[in-house]
């Protein structure tokens, strides 16, 4: 007899059983000895993917579809394929950043999103819901149906039991505590639950052995083998077709394709799946084994799936007993007691299996994804400032976990019924099945953006919503059923089971296609349209190329900002507690080669560290916000980095200015130098001009003085001698006279003192009245003068007064150097180009080439080695040089044509026309220079 | 005896001034107008003083000194230098080159004078 304290007691020591495995992993890992580490535990506890939808639900859909319920398992088996590329790929990628589950992974993906990780949970939570209501629904059933042992009857619809009767409540509370205890007894830093995996392929093994054992009992037990079975169900011809796939009420080729690809995703992205086979993944090398172990497990669970279903069907009338039950309710029938516990053991065990390892994934998501990076930013909580926040993390962790089970337990009252466990499951697959763009994409291409992802889950889960959600809502009688006839608002094209019109689909199959084109859609077009951010860029690199990054510190390439190791050991020691922390950074300290942990530099890569370390406990988003809320990061956005390139550009700017002001200096420096140089030469040219000078003046006086003192001492001279030497001290005073004027005239000039009457003057004019000027010397000396003028006025722009000097100038020196009596000096003037050209020529002795320039300083006098000293001031030329490189004309001497000197000079001609108002010399047109 | 004094200048007033004193003292006197005149003059006049213009065109008073005073020959001749540059240090050369006295222009004649009587020892 089975009574219900007899069925409550073998479940109750059952998850006794259960625990006891979990706490002995637990110490084993605890104590180093990990006996999860081997592929064949792994593979086990992959087998979570097989539910009490597998146990019960597979013979359900046999009986129904015939090799229908096969898609599910094979879409797994075929994709396994992959897994040596692709789930390696993550599980590298999640070691590497401490990903602690599919939210997190998504999220640390784009940019360590955080709005993304919330909504890869809150999708997981409403997709999973019905999942869980599943093994809720498979549970309280089982248990009821072997209440009634051995009586065979249909249980009466949940909804109709009054909560704290029904069996389903208790199965999630009692699941419920059961996770809790098994996965929020501590925190760990990397989020794995040894035990619970240890647990979890324990009951892999019992719901393979119970189902084998039934499987086993029905084939050779009720009938004699394969053979029998099959000959006797394609005697009845409604079986027959069952054996077709593709006929009949079976599944079409598309429900197939769809069906195989939904499962083979769903087995990677369910959020316990990820959980098994990468977060709780010790070793990358144990997916080798795991590939291979993983389809055979599926193939055993499924080896009398249609044995039992026709088992079922040839033994129970029609309609007598649920097809899903078939699996308890043969050995029921059957009388065997013991078979009957196994197998409800068995379905137990997959059920809680399930329960477990999802709420736990879920609740971890919850907590890492969803809430604390809320309450995070609640300033007025002031969590930054609680010194331990682990036991704040398992309280959150253990309030999601009821709720997650309420919600399951909610659904399956107010929806679960419409449905066959097949059909909830299939709908929660086509939920987390929206995770696989943003994820597999991720992985591979490196463009994709958090808003691609976002817009890409959004739409799809939408789609999900609206073609499979709204419809499950509906049959539970809370929306009208016009709705899925007529489309809303009789709209109908919008008929959620028939969208734009596609028909011919089962529901899985449509809602997938469609979900899946907008989410695919929505993801690659967004993603070619917006830009990664920088950190997205990052982890972009990160992710994609997990496999060409070695070791686990992965740089921050991109961080700037400041913290103190004290900071950083208060922070994880408020998440992980002082002890975990001390170890956290002593292995720090060590991989780094220091000797003590004080010696840890606080550099990018020790934050980044710390990050994953506590990305590890409280998801990669809260890490971020928890590291950035004591390192005074600056978040490093495009902007940012244009600001950077903005101010590297600036100080190169700025360095190519200090180049050009070094390069200025050092040039302003030699011309220092060279001014140096030149006033040092001015200055010894000035001392030579002093010297000259004083010699100039000495020489007259020196006749001066001693002709006087001679007049003075020898009173008896005779008149015509005292006549010659008072002549002589006149001339010498003159001399005398005019050296001094004409120093300062030149002393004048060079300073720029000079005052100038610039004016337009008439060259022909003016040299007639220099050589007027000069006419009594030209007498004295007997030296012919000619004068070639033109009839006609010719205006230049000059200072009239001293051009005439320069003029009165050159025609004494061609006295001076001309032959008495025989000298013969000629003026020329004429037009050349634009200037007006005078030369002087004599036929004196000439000046030597080398002698040409010289003539032209001050106090060189040519003519030396003639007869005797010209007499003159040898200032004349130089003075000369000066007026006429001020009017703007030239001064040089050369040789004339028929031997002697010519000295010419050129000035600008300036228009004639002015010269009618220059008959009033002086006063006008005259300007200061 | 009538003593000889070359006067080598070549300003011809301040000459024509030497030479009226130098003749009024009672000295035969010769002019030179260059340097290498005066080199010449001293070679076939032999004077016994020469009035020297430190100034002068074709080799300066300096180098007609140094030739002099080389020249073992004219070894008595004794040479006042002349020059309107009064400088220490042009005194300073001229008596490093063996000038017997030096005197700076304008000169005073009474002065003069008496320079030249004391070199020829009168």
């Amino acid at each position: 007899m089975l009574q219900g304290w007899v069925i409550v007691l073998v479940a109750a020591a059952y998850l006794g059983l259960l625990f006891a495995v979990a706490y002995y992993a637990d110490k084993r890992a605890d104590a180093g000895r990990s006996i999860i580490a081997n592929p064949y535990i792994y593979a086990l506890s992959l087998a979570v993917y097989a539910t009490s939808w597998t146990f019960y639900g597979s013979v359900g859909r046999a009986a129904a579809d015939g090799v229908g319920f096969l898609p599910i398992y094979i879409g797994p088996t075929l994709g396994v394929v992959l897994w040596w590329l692709v789930l390696r790929k993550i599980i590298r990628i999640s070691k590497v950043n401490r990903i602690t589950s599919i939210a997190d992974f998504v999220g640390a993906r784009y940019g360590k999103s955080q709005i993304l990780g919330g909504l890869v949970t809150v999708i997981a939570i409403i997709g999973i819901t019905p999942y869980i209501s599943l093994q809720l629904k498979a549970a309280a059933t089982s248990f009821n149906i072997l209440l009634s042992y051995p009586v065979l009857s249909v249980p009466p619809p949940a909804a109709s039991i009054p909560i704290l009767r029904d069996t389903a409540f208790y199965v999630a509370m009692s699941l419920a505590a059961f996770t809790i205890l098994f996965g929020t007894r501590h925190l760990d830093a990397a989020e794995r639950h040894e035990g619970m995996v240890a647990a979890i392929a324990f009951e892999s093994l019992v719901k393979l052995v119970a189902f084998l054992a039934v499987g086993a009992f029905v084939t050779w037990g009720i009938y004699s083998g394969f053979g029998d079975i099959t000959r006797k169900a394609a005697e009845v011809p409604k079986m027959a077709a069952l054996f077709t796939p593709f006929s009949g009420a079976g599944p079409t080729y598309a429900s197939w394709i769809g069906l195989t690809v939904l499962s083979m995703l769903a087995v990677m992205v369910l959020p316990r799946q990820f959980q098994v086979a990468v977060v709780e993944n010790v070793n990358e090398n144990h997916l080798k084994k795991a590939i291979w172990l993983f389809p055979v497990y599926m193939l055993a669970i499924n080896l009398f799936v249609l044995p039992i279903a026709f088992g079922g069907l040839l033994h129970f009338a029609s309609g007598q007993v649920d097809a899903d039950t078939f699996v308890l309710a043969l050995p029921m029938a059957e009388k065997q007691e013991l078979l009957t516990l196994l197998v409800f053991i068995g379905g137990l065990s997959a059920a809680a299996g399930m329960v477990v390892v999802e709420t736990i994934a879920l609740s971890t998501m919850v907590c890492n994804d969803l809430v604390m990076p809320l309450v995070l930013r609640i300033k007025a909580l002031r969590l930054a400032e609680r010194q331990d926040l682990s036991g704040l993390l398992l309280t959150i962790r253990r309030g999601a976990i009821v709720l997650i089970l309420l919600l399951g337990y909610l659904y399956f009252r107010f929806a679960g019924e419409a449905y066959a466990l097949v059909s909830i499951g299939l709908i929660s697959f086509a939920a987390v099945a929206q995770f696989a763009p943003a994820l597999f994409g991720g992985l591979y291409w490196r463009d994709a953006t958090r808003q691609g992802a976002m817009w890409g889950l959004s739409l799809g889960f939408i789609v999900w919503a609206y073609t499979l959600m709204l419809p499950a809502i509906v049959r539970s009688g809370w929306l009208p059923a016009s709705i899925l006839s007529d489309g809303p608002l009789g709209i109908a094209l919008l008929r959620p089971s028939q969208l734009f019109g596609l028909t011919g689909l089962d529901q899985i199959t449509h809602a997938l296609i469609w979900s899946m084109m907008a989410n695919i859609g929505a993801y690659l077009l967004v993603s070619m349209m917006t830009r990664p951010s920088v950190i997205e860029q990052a982890q972009a690199s990160r992710f994609v190329d997990a496999f060409k990054l070695t070791g686990v510190h992965g740089a921050a390439p991109l961080w700037r900002g400041s913290a103190s190791l004290a900071e950083l050991k208060g922070l994880v020691s408020r998440f992980l507690g002082p002890v975990r922390a001390k170890e956290v950074f002593a292995t720090l300290a060590t991989e780094r080669d220091l000797h003590s942990v004080n010696d840890l530099e606080v550099d990018a890569d020790l934050v980044h560290a710390v990050e994953r370390q506590l990305a590890g406990t409280i998801g990669a988003a809260s890490a971020r916000i928890m590291v950035s809320s004591v390192v005074k990061e600056e978040v490093v956005g495009i902007d940012d980095v244009m600001g950077m390139l903005d101010e590297a550009s600036q100080a190169i700017a700025y360095s190519h200015e200090l180049e050009e002001k070094s390069r200025e200096l050092v040039a302003a420096t030699r011309e220092l130098q060279a001014a140096n140089e030149r006033l040092k030469e001015l200055d010894r040219m000035k001392d030579d001009f002093v010297s000259m000078v004083s010699h100039e003046l000495r020489t007259p006086l020196t006749s001066i003085r001693a002709f006087s003192e001679i007049l003075q001492e020898n009173p008896d001279l005779d008149p015509a001698e005292r006549q010659r030497f008072l002549g002589i001290i006149i001339k010498e005073s003159e001399r005398l006279t005019r050296l001094i004027n004409q120093v300062l005239d030149l002393a004048k000039i060079e300073s720029g003192r000079a005052e100038w009457h610039v004016g337009v003057v008439d060259l022909v004019q003016l040299l007639r009245n220099a050589a007027d000027t000069t006419a009594s010397i030209f007498q004295e000396t007997g030296v012919e003068l000619v004068l070639e003028l033109p009839e006609h006025p010719l205006a230049v722009t000059a200072d009239e007064d001293r051009l005439t000097q320069v003029a009165i100038n050159l025609l004494s020196n061609a006295v001076k150097f001309s032959p008495t009596h025989t000298g013969r000096v000629t003026v020329n003037l004429r037009e050349e180009g634009r200037a007006a050209r005078v030369d002087v020529c004599d036929n004196g002795p000439g000046v030597k080439a080398a002698d040409r320039e010289l003539i032209f300083e001050k106090f060189r006098q040519a003519g030396d080695n003639m007869t005797g000293k010209p007499h003159g001031t040898g200032l004349g030329l130089p003075i000369s040089r000066q007026i006429m490189t001020h009017l703007g004309g030239h001064l040089w001497v050369s040789d004339a044509a028929k031997g002697g000197a010519m000295f010419s000079f050129t000035l600008p001609l300036a228009d004639a026309s002015n010269l009618a108002a220059k008959e009033w010399p002086h006063d006008q047109e005259s300007a200061h220079c | 005896m009538t003593k000889k004094v070359l006067i080598a200048d070549d300003e011809p007033n301040i000459v024509t001034s030497l030479q009226f004193l130098m003749e009024r003292n009672g000295y035969e006197v010769r002019v030179a107008r260059s340097g290498d005149e005066a080199l010449e003059q001293v070679g076939t006049f032999l004077p016994d003083l020469v009035l020297l213009d430190v100034m002068m065109p074709a080799k300066n008073g300096y180098e007609v000194c140094q030739k002099i005073k080389e020249n073992e020959a004219w070894a008595k001749i004794k040479v006042i230098m002349l020059t309107a540059k009064g400088r220490d240090t042009e005194v300073s050369k001229g008596i490093a080159l063996g000038a017997d006295a030096y005197t700076s222009k304008p000169f005073s004649t009474k002065e003069l004078v008496t320079k030249v009587r004391e070199l020829l020892g009168e």
